[in-house]
């Protein structure tokens, strides 16, 4: 599937989730802005749709696991973890705040339904696989979700976690890449080109898909009848855009970290996505 | 102690449900008898160390303890992230096997020594680092490692080291032992971890047939170290002496002389860090060879411990102040 920019237009409670983010960056007056606007729907179609979670109990032995290994997006996962009452919103406006509890990247045993201390790139894939393994041995049915970024995969300990998922047949292991098509220093085809990005996945032993990353009704479909192969385990690469929701941010690399914002910046995205949360 | 270290891992899983072994790229047959006995706690892995170690967290996270085992430059320098952020930052007990830490794959040449392996780990907030002495030390120390909650680097010697490592010494993690007691006012203290205890050993029987008393201890776990022992023997020490088959930076001797510079300030005694020199090893040989050119065979130790002795030492500032200032002018 190639991109085609015509992603739908996002719903009231996509336009919530990224108000909740928008609360974040104007607390911590920073933020991986567009790299958090990209993975929201992914998120919200897992933690509304697929995920067995429970926000009262986060360490539910049989609960299904989710890894944000890109852990810059944190705030897009900080977001969906408030809606669904793992903590209060009142923790965004403490964002990257001395003795706030949401850092810059999450932190497991720090943040309530945090699975993984992740920031530094390419380790959430390694800890997921860990983790399904462990599910496998003691025989309970926890599946292991891993969102990674595009720029993410270019580390190569996230396909020595390929090499190996596939070897063991991780059935209960979904690898999910938000595919905006931007890194950190412009777009990943000319930084690092990924393509043929699903090919990639196929030849490591994964069953593949690829979804518009911003249509929710598509993610549901595609994310609620896994595995795609009971062999094997899934890779998912979803399409998204880049600060998706701003339309001052949408495929710009400038808006991938942002500090130091002005109050009608702040009023410009209140504004795109219909008022402060 | 390699196979002493490996049969443990086996031992301890037919007792704990929640040991597992993860190698990468060892040996055919390696662990047999686990591998047979329980094929779903048994992981022969590619040479794929980041993976191994984020693979290990994950498996922690959900109560399990594995031991992972492969070379020790290699589990140390080549994931070194994994360690520090996996393993440590989320503080999971994870048993690094370290084979052939120091010089003992010295035919293989610099790129197969592990000689700032306890440098670096030491370095990592809730990491414990150990080295045994002997194979028998090593069961003693693997069957620590249950009840242990941190992660913990676990450096193999050679194998075929002498047994001096005694039953009734006990083990603890984190507890120094004396290996050899002095009953002189000053004796000379030398302290060794990993295999260079033995070579302290034989260095103390040489100065003491020279009618210098002697102490040893034995650091078999470097972090956390044993600051209660060692300042107590090192207080009534006429000299403190530290051996590792490791880099003078950061290792054993570095932890003992940061213990003493903060703990004893005017008191310090004469204090001399023996290792390997900050130098990639030129040279191949045997460990034993490259120990020899390294001034770390017992009769050299006793020789540089008594040639530290017999120099006048500079324990003032106000003395070391005017040294630097005889040298300006």
């Amino acid at each position: 599937m190639q991109p085609t920019g015509l992603t739908p237009v996002l719903d009231d409670r996509s336009r919530f989730l990224r108000s909740l983010v928008v609360r974040g960056l104007a607390g911590g007056n920073r933020g991986h802005v567009g790299s958090s606007l990209s993975p929201i729907e992914i998120l919200r179609v897992l933690y509304d749709d697929v995920l067995r979670h429970d926000p009262e109990n986060p360490d539910w032995r049989e609960r299904d696991r989710c890894i944000l290994s890109k852990g810059h997006g944190c705030l897009a996962l900080y977001a969906i973890l408030v809606d669904k009452g793992y903590f209060g919103a009142e923790e965004l406006d403490s964002f990257c705040k001395t003795d706030g509890i949401l850092g810059g990247h999450p932190e497991r045993g720090k943040v309530p339904g945090v699975e993984a201390s992740t920031g530094a790139l390419g380790h959430g894939l390694s800890i997921g696989l860990g983790m399904a393994l462990a599910a496998r041995m003691q025989k309970r049915p926890s599946r292991v979700f891993v969102v990674m970024g595009d720029g993410e995969i270019n580390e190569g300990s996230v396909w020595e976690a390929a090499l190996c998922a596939g070897k063991h047949r991780l059935s209960n292991l979904c690898a999910l890449v938000d595919y905006n098509k931007i890194q950190s220093a412009g777009p990943t085809a000319e930084i690092q080109d990924l393509e043929p990005l699903a090919d990639k996945w196929k030849a490591f032993g994964f069953a593949t898909a690829e979804v518009d990353g911003h249509d929710v009704a598509a993610l549901r479909a595609l994310l609620t009848r896994l595995p795609l192969d009971a062999r094997k385990p899934t890779a998912v690469i979803c399409h998204t855009v880049k600060g998706k929701g701003f339309p001052f941010a949408e495929n710009n690399a400038k808006w991938h970290h942002h500090t130091n914002f002005d109050r009608q910046v702040i009023a410009d995205m209140e504004s795109a996505v219909g008022g402060p949360s | 102690m390699r196979k002493a270290c490996l049969d443990m891992v086996y031992q301890l899983a037919r007792k704990d449900p929640r040991v597992v072994f993860i190698g990468s790229d060892l040996s055919p047959g390696l662990l047999q008898e686990m591998k047979d006995e329980m094929p779903e706690r048994w992981y022969m892995e590619g040479v794929t160390e980041a993976n191994v170690i984020g693979m290990s967290a994950g498996m922690a996270m959900d109560g399990y303890m594995p031991f992972v085992n492969t070379i020790a430059t290699f589990i140390t320098r080549r994931c070194y992230e994994q360690v520090a952020l996996d393993l440590c930052l989320h503080h999971l007990p994870v048993r690094l096997i370290a084979n052939g830490g120091g010089l003992v794959y010295a035919p293989l040449g610099p790129t197969h020594l592990a000689v700032e392996d306890i440098a670096i780990m030491r370095a990592l907030p809730n990491m414990t680092v150990t080295a045994a002495v002997d194979a028998e030390e090593m069961k003693r120390l693997m069957e620590a490692t249950l009840s242990w909650p941190h992660p913990i680097y676990i450096r193999l010697a050679k194998g075929g080291d002498p047994i001096v490592s005694r039953p009734e010494n006990g083990f603890e993690l984190g507890k120094a032992i004396v290996m050899k007691r002095a009953t002189a006012r000053e004796p000379v203290l030398l302290i060794g971890c990993g295999v260079m205890t033995n070579r302290a050993l034989l260095a103390a029987d040489l100065l003491e047939s020279k009618g210098v008393a002697t102490e040893v201890i034995h650091v078999h776990t470097i972090k956390p170290l044993d600051d209660a022992l060692i300042l107590e023997r090192a207080e009534r020490a006429a000299g403190v002496f530290t051996l590792e088959e490791h880099t003078v930076i950061g290792g054993l001797g570095s932890a003992v002389v940061d213990l003493l510079v903060d703990e004893l300030g005017q008191r310090m005694p004469p204090i001399k860090k023996m290792g390997l020199a900050d130098q990639f090893q030129t040279h191949y040989g045997s460990q034993d060879s490259l120990l020899e050119l390294g001034g770390l065979q017992p009769p050299q130790i006793a020789a540089r411990v008594e040639e530290t002795l017999r120099r006048p030492y500079v324990a003032s500032g106000s003395a070391a102040f005017s040294l630097q200032a005889s040298r300006s002018a």
